[in-house]
């Protein structure tokens, strides 16, 4: 059983996915991923990223971790054992500037090390954003592909937590996705988390890997102990549908999950709900094949709706799908404000806001 | 004599609790109590000294700090220094006559290049500004493939995606320079941390202006360097100017060898117009930065003859008789040409023959690579990641299709199929 306990706004209330083993096992031998012929453990979501980071450093001599506080365990346990399993010239502190976190992580990386930063809050990746879209993004097509840094991977903590308001809660997805040249990956869970990371650890090319930090704790999986992949760019299908297609990442896919059976209860509407994993580069066959299938399309995200990456979703689709739409794309997002804290509650993209969409494109 | 400075390394004592005495315990700083009130007054009268090996007319000071090399290799250097001074020339004039788009000189600076390059191995990683081409040429970057990237013709190793001087080769450790300024600290640090754990004898040397040093990534650099204690040493050329904007604009302190104690860091000021000092003090930094696994901060002070580019006109912002003195009275090429012909190893035959020379390889390269083909428009889309996502590869077939039908719109005969 997979079960996920999240408390969305302050609000409290907990999601229980209950799905049998054999649905598990099939799902994972068409991922390629496999539960039950390894051994697994419990893991939350911290743990699962902690131990993709073990098998990492235990399968490659030349990776790193680094980052602020770090060392002792990291401010979210991610790092927790691993300077003392793996050394301290392996598991260090950097001072704290995030410029310098990913120009050092730059550096290592063209040498060809593997070189996992940690940023602690997504919130505070912006000092790094010339080093990441005019050097890492750029760095082996300016170079005639001589040199690269492809071995870097940049670790943040991401999304809502309840409190964290202004700068504890960014999702700053849609900035890197305008950036060609990186992949940015956002995962919903523990396995998804762990066999994401793993991919992009060993993808050649600079990866943004932002983990949901609400969930870090409060979602709770059955996770292999050993390395596995998950595919970047290929988007899930984790429940079909006929009547609207869902679309989202991270915790906000937990949300349509919630939605999707409302719609189901009250409405009688079957929701297919797309997890698309991978922001940068996208996977938009997936979803215009969901769309020319159900007619419509709602995308949700907790960032600010202008310019949010629903927009480019949105867009795309609307050009591949034209003639297949019922109705306008649905983007439920937050608002155009910063992250406000005593109002979170109210800013973000709850089930009864996606609901809501979903019968006006049911209506329209 | 050659001489770094610090200041005393942050080693804290700390005291049992129970002494009478009263000594400081903060984890922050290793000092004493004082009980006088008194600011530290930043010395910019007399700042870190300049150290040099030989005079204005190329005469050896202290003949201890001689570092005796040999003729051949003196030979190299000053063939080197007139090359890149030639190939400046020719290449300068080609973008005024709109044969390349844009160009930047080194006019002044030749002997940061050729003493800093000969103090390395050739394993040793290198990470740019944009005004080292002498480190490049030191090394054996062909004539040619500097012609190539200026021209991005099909020959450049960058596949002409970025402007002149933007060069790079992996054979020769020379990592790609990028516009943005002093981007590359950091990286260099990160770079040398991952050579320190490959334990192979590599060191890093990072080069930057003494206006990039302004930057927060200079600072970035600095700092984790010095904390993570990489084999690596940060080279600053001091030439005076960032475009227009004088030193006295740029900083406040004394220069950027003032700024390494702060961090921690073996800093030292050498007379960059002196090649054997910039060679003695990269030679005993590489050295050191090796065995000790620590940064060192070498300013190289020197003077930015030409303008800024071929986007500048330094009449602007400065005065002809300023240029003058730099160019006639201390310029490393004379200087070192003084050495040389002091010891009979260079006199006015030779060195006429040398620059007809050298000027007939730099018109024969310039020729070639005006007549060379742009490489094929596919190198508009590749290495954007190592494989191309579908989404580019329908745009890159989308503009194909677009230029199949507009192709009288478009240069298609001057580049690659």
């Amino acid at each position: 059983e997979m079960a996920c306990r999240l408390r969305v706004g302050g609000t409290g209330f907990e999601v229980e996915a209950g799905r049998t083993r054999r649905e598990i096992y099939m799902r994972c031998v068409c991922m390629c991923v496999c539960v039950y012929v390894c051994s697994t453990q419990k893991m939350n979501l911290f743990q699962a990223v902690s131990s993709a980071m073990d098998n990492t450093l235990a399968n490659d001599p030349t990776a790193v971790i680094f980052g602020e506080d770090v060392a002792f365990g990291g401010v979210f346990r991610c790092t927790v054992g691993l300077r003392d399993k793996y050394g301290k010239d392996r598991v260090f502190n950097t001072p704290l500037c995030e410029q310098g976190i990913v120009g050092f992580g730059i550096g290592i990386a063209a040498t060809g090390a593997t070189a996992i930063a940690e940023i602690q809050f997504a919130d505070y990746i912006f000092p790094a954003f010339d080093q990441i879209v005019n050097e890492a993004a750029k760095y082996r097509y300016r170079s005639g592909n001589m040199f690269d840094c492809g071995r870097l991977t940049i670790r943040a903590p991401w999304g809502c937590v309840g409190h964290g308001s202004l700068y504890h809660s960014q999702s700053p997805e849609a900035y890197f996705a305008h950036t060609s040249g990186l992949k940015v990956v956002v995962p919903r869970g523990p396995v998804q988390a762990k066999g994401l990371l793993l991919s992009c650890i060993k993808d050649n090319n600079p990866c943004i890997f932002f983990e949901p930090k609400i969930l870090y704790r409060a979602a709770v999986e059955q996770v292999p102990v050993d390395s596995y992949y998950i595919p970047l760019s290929q988007a899930e299908v984790l429940q079909e549908g006929s009547d609207v297609t869902l679309v989202a990442w991270g915790t906000q896919v937990h949300v349509l999950k919630e939605v999707a059976n409302m719609a189901q209860e009250k409405l009688g509407v079957s929701c297919e709900i797309i997890d698309l994993k991978t922001i940068l580069p996208w996977d938009s066959d997936t979803v215009c094949k969901s769309v020319v299938k159900t007619g419509r399309l709602l995308i949700s995200h907790e960032a600010p709706v202008t310019g949010g990456f629903a927009a480019e979703i949105s867009s795309t689709v609307q050009e591949e799908c034209f003639l297949n739409l019922e109705a306008p794309i649905a983007r439920v997002c937050g608002y155009d404000t910063p992250f406000p804290h005593i109002f979170e509650p109210f800013y973000i993209p709850d089930k009864w806001k996606c609901l809501e969409a979903v019968k006006k494109m049911l209506n329209y | 004599m050659l001489c770094f400075f610090t200041m005393q390394g942050p080693v804290l004592q700390q005291q049992p609790f129970n002494t009478p005495e009263e000594k400081p315990q903060f984890p922050g700083a290793s000092a004493d109590f004082v009980e006088r009130l008194e600011f530290i007054q930043p010395n910019v009268i007399s700042g870190i000294p300049i150290y040099r090996v030989m005079d204005r007319q190329g005469q050896i000071l202290n003949p201890a700090e001689d570092p005796k090399i040999p003729r051949e290799e003196v030979l190299n250097f000053y063939q080197k220094m007139t090359l890149l001074n030639t190939m400046d020339r020719i290449l300068y004039e080609s973008q005024r006559q709109g044969r390349i788009s844009f160009y930047m000189t080194n006019y002044g600076e030749e002997g940061t290049h050729m003493g800093s390059a000969a103090a390395l191995e050739p394993t040793d990683l290198v990470f740019g500004q944009y005004r080292e081409a002498g480190v490049l040429m030191y090394r054996g970057f062909p004539l040619d493939l500097f012609m190539a990237q200026c021209y991005a013709n099909a020959d450049d190793l960058g596949k002409g995606r970025q402007m002149p001087v933007h060069y790079g080769c992996k054979d020769l450790n020379f990592v790609t320079i990028s516009s943005p300024l002093a981007t590359q600290l950091p990286q260099a640090a990160g770079a040398a941390y991952a050579l320190k754990r490959e334990n192979n004898n590599r060191a890093v040397i990072c080069y930057f202006g003494e206006g990039a040093a302004s930057e927060g990534d200079a600072h970035a650099g600095f700092n984790f360097a010095a904390t993570l204690e990489c084999p690596i040493i940060f080279f600053c050329r001091n030439n005076g100017y960032a475009i227009s904007t004088p030193t006295s604009e740029q900083y406040r302190g004394d220069g950027i060898a003032a700024r390494g104690p702060g961090y921690g860091i073996m800093s030292i000021r050498v007379d960059g117009n002196d090649v054997f000092a910039v060679y003695n003090a990269t030679r005993e930094a590489r050295r050191r930065a090796v065995a000790e696994n620590q940064p060192f901060l070498i300013e190289a002070m020197t003077y930015r003859i030409g303008h800024h580019s071929t986007s500048d006109d330094s009449s602007a912002y400065r005065s002809v008789d300023e240029v003058n003195y730099w160019d006639k009275q201390d310029h490393p090429i004379s200087r070192l040409r003084h050495y040389m012909v002091s010891r009979g190893w260079w006199d006015e035959d030779q060195e006429r023959a040398w620059r007809k020379q050298s000027r007939q390889h730099v018109m024969e390269a310039f020729e070639r690579a005006e007549r060379r083909l742009k490489p094929s428009p596919d190198n508009l889309f590749s290495d954007v990641y190592d494989e191309n996502p579908p989404l580019l590869k329908k745009q890159e077939q989308d503009l194909f299709q677009h230029i199949r039908q507009y192709k009288e719109h478009y240069p298609l005969d001057l580049y690659e199929k």
